[in-house]
């Protein structure tokens, strides 16, 4: 029986997520009031201490991001923001609905601990619409951590103040990444901003704003509480600490497994999952998601973390895994994905707007005709290098990672 | 509760466009936003119809027509596609007579492709209004139709 290794989920299933006080009960909010006694600067030295990384899956070091957010100069500073992205949007991908369903309140405190951290006063958590469970549970957790004044105007005697509001997205993939997330925050079309400025320099309303993903907040209590070398302790050397792998697909126990990073990935598909379902043969995972990699049995070995998959032409992403058993179709995997990629792309930019559809054409037609080959591969290759020179946003540029990935793993089967 | 009783709830910043959008949509009993809503929104918040229309075609989950009480959203990401070989919509057409796009005449239900709900490990799902249904097969499915027809 293997165990898994929980930082973000660690009182998952330990309280009723409607309840702070059974939260209160097992040691909730004592990091928050730890941190508020801190000074802001050690708690980003701790955080750049701690090497943890953006869990949304760009793995941005997360210490850096609040420290340029920190710093950032603005000419008429106002107001610093806070904002939580819980737009979970990739295929294969549910971590975050967990941790806000499972536990809503260590995402509060690590919202709050970040935005002592760098000076925010306003925050927002954007969910997306789809996740009607998950925004009940966090709208009742916000209402009861206003209630005990841990948010709100002078926390814990602190004399800092935080306003939380909880916005909704309406369906869109896009609105997941961070610019256009912003976008849509301030009641726009989700249409991505050209990068830089950065969010730290130029964000919300154009403010300095932090922008972090649901994991990576809810990492925070726990280094708050043990400190950088204990978290530094798990994982790699480059990717320290836990991750949430959704596990999806053809396996005998598809689920949510949180474990060290460094974990390989036949541990997690035939000990965490079961293995595969009806005793068939592991022909493929697709990790990270559509915006991901397919990988064959030659990487089930590998530790799963930021640098050591990217050495083998793959991502780790959002660390979703979707198995895919002898029996499956990589053409039709693909197939669906590119129809995706053109169902989300929103239009502003030419690249992406024509080559996404292009990029399906090509797939259409090799259904249709019962072309597919590796010319068809070469093909979609080329249009996606282009594309992703030229799109404006992570959009664009996402059908290459795939589409490389086929190139490398799987050109017999095309 | 009237539209403008609802769009007062909020504060008249624009960042609150999709909050009152999805408020306004919740309430009305055909899920979809009208002309006049958008109206309304606009003025209350300062800025043009057009700026409020633009966000509306936007996003997926607005509609500017009229749907079914009951809005059935598919998932179709990569992976329930993979898991259910179509089976979902087969089964829902068989049991209400539409497709993606559509809605019964009698404003019942309507069906639309979602992208992924975020319940991979129990695929293939859809929901329904707020409400998710995981592990569908065909027998699920008219269960949860003829269950609803009954109770509604």
């Amino acid at each position: 029986m293997v165990s898994e290794k929980r930082i973000a989920l660690k009182n998952a299933g330990k309280y009723n997520p409607n309840s702070i006080d059974e939260y209160l009960e097992i040691g909730g909010y004592k990091n928050v009031k730890k941190a508020l006694k801190m000074k802001s600067n050690d708690i980003i030295d701790l955080i750049i201490d701690s090497k943890l990384r953006g869990r949304g899956g760009a793995g941005f070091p997360t210490g850096q991001k609040k420290k340029l957010t920190n710093e950032a100069i603005c000419n008429r500073c106002v107001q610093k923001y806070i904002v939580c992205n819980a737009d979970e949007g990739e295929p294969g991908t549910f971590k975050d609905r967990v941790i806000m369903e499972q536990d809503p309140h260590v995402l509060l405190e690590g919202i709050i601990i970040a935005a002592y951290a760098i000076g925010a006063t306003k925050g927002y958590i954007y969910i997306r619409g789809e996740y009607t469970n998950s925004i009940q549970i966090i709208k009742t957790a916000t209402d009861q951590a206003k209630d005990k004044g841990f948010l709100g105007k002078n926390i814990f005697d602190s004399g800092f103040d935080l306003e939380m509001e909880i916005k909704l997205g309406a369906g869109s993939y896009l609105c997941g990444e961070e610019l256009t997330l912003l976008e849509s925050l301030e009641g726009k079309r989700g249409y991505p901003r050209i990068k830089p400025p950065f969010p730290a320099e130029k964000g919300l309303f154009g403010m300095p704003t932090l922008i972090n993903n649901v994991e990576t907040f809810s990492h925070l209590p726990y280094i708050i509480e043990h400190g950088a070398d204990h978290y530094k302790s798990m994982g790699t050397e480059k990717s320290p600490g836990t991750k949430i792998f959704t596990i999806s697909g053809d396996v005998n126990k598809p689920g949510y497994f949180e474990t060290e990073m460094g974990v390989t990935l036949r541990k997690l598909i035939f000990d965490f999952a079961g293995g595969i379902k009806n005793d068939k043969r592991f022909k493929a995972a697709i990790l990270g998601g559509a915006a991901g990699t397919f990988v064959d049995d030659s990487v089930l070995d590998t530790p799963m973390g930021f640098d050591t998959l990217k050495e083998k032409g793959a991502v780790l992403g959002s660390g979703a895994i979707m198995v895919m058993s002898e029996e499956r179709s990589i053409f039709d995997m693909i197939h669906s994905i590119l129809k995706f990629f053109k169902h989300e792309s929103c239009g502003k930019c030419v690249p992406c707007r024509v080559g996404t559809s292009l990029l399906l054409l090509l797939m259409n037609e090799a259904k249709n005709n019962g072309l597919a080959g590796k010319q068809l591969l070469d093909k979609l290759l080329y249009e996606a290098e282009y594309m992703a020179k030229a799109s404006l946003c992570p959009l664009g540029q996402s059908p290459l990672i795939p589409i490389r990935s086929l190139k490398q793993y799987f050109e017999n089967q095309f | 509760m009237d539209e403008q009783s609802i769009i007062s709830k909020f504060e008249p910043n624009k960042d609150n466009m999709l909050n009152i959008l999805h408020e306004l949509q919740n309430n009305n009993q055909n899920n979809f936003l009208t002309n006049e809503d958008l109206k309304l929104v606009a003025e209350y918040l300062n800025t043009s119809y057009s700026a409020v229309y633009g966000v509306v075609k936007y996003y997926s989950m607005f509609s500017l027509k009229p749907r079914g009480k009951y809005v059935i959203r598919v998932c179709k990401s990569p992976l329930c596609h993979m898991l259910d070989k179509e089976i979902v919509l087969t089964e829902i057409k068989q049991n209400i007579g539409i497709d993606i796009g559509e809605c019964t005449d009698n404003l019942m239900f309507s069906v639309e492709a979602s992208e992924c709900l975020g319940y991979c490990a129990e695929a293939p799902v859809m929901m329904i209004n707020d409400k998710v249904y995981t592990y569908l097969d065909s027998k699920k499915i008219k269960e949860i139709i003829q269950n609803i027809k009954l109770n509604d």
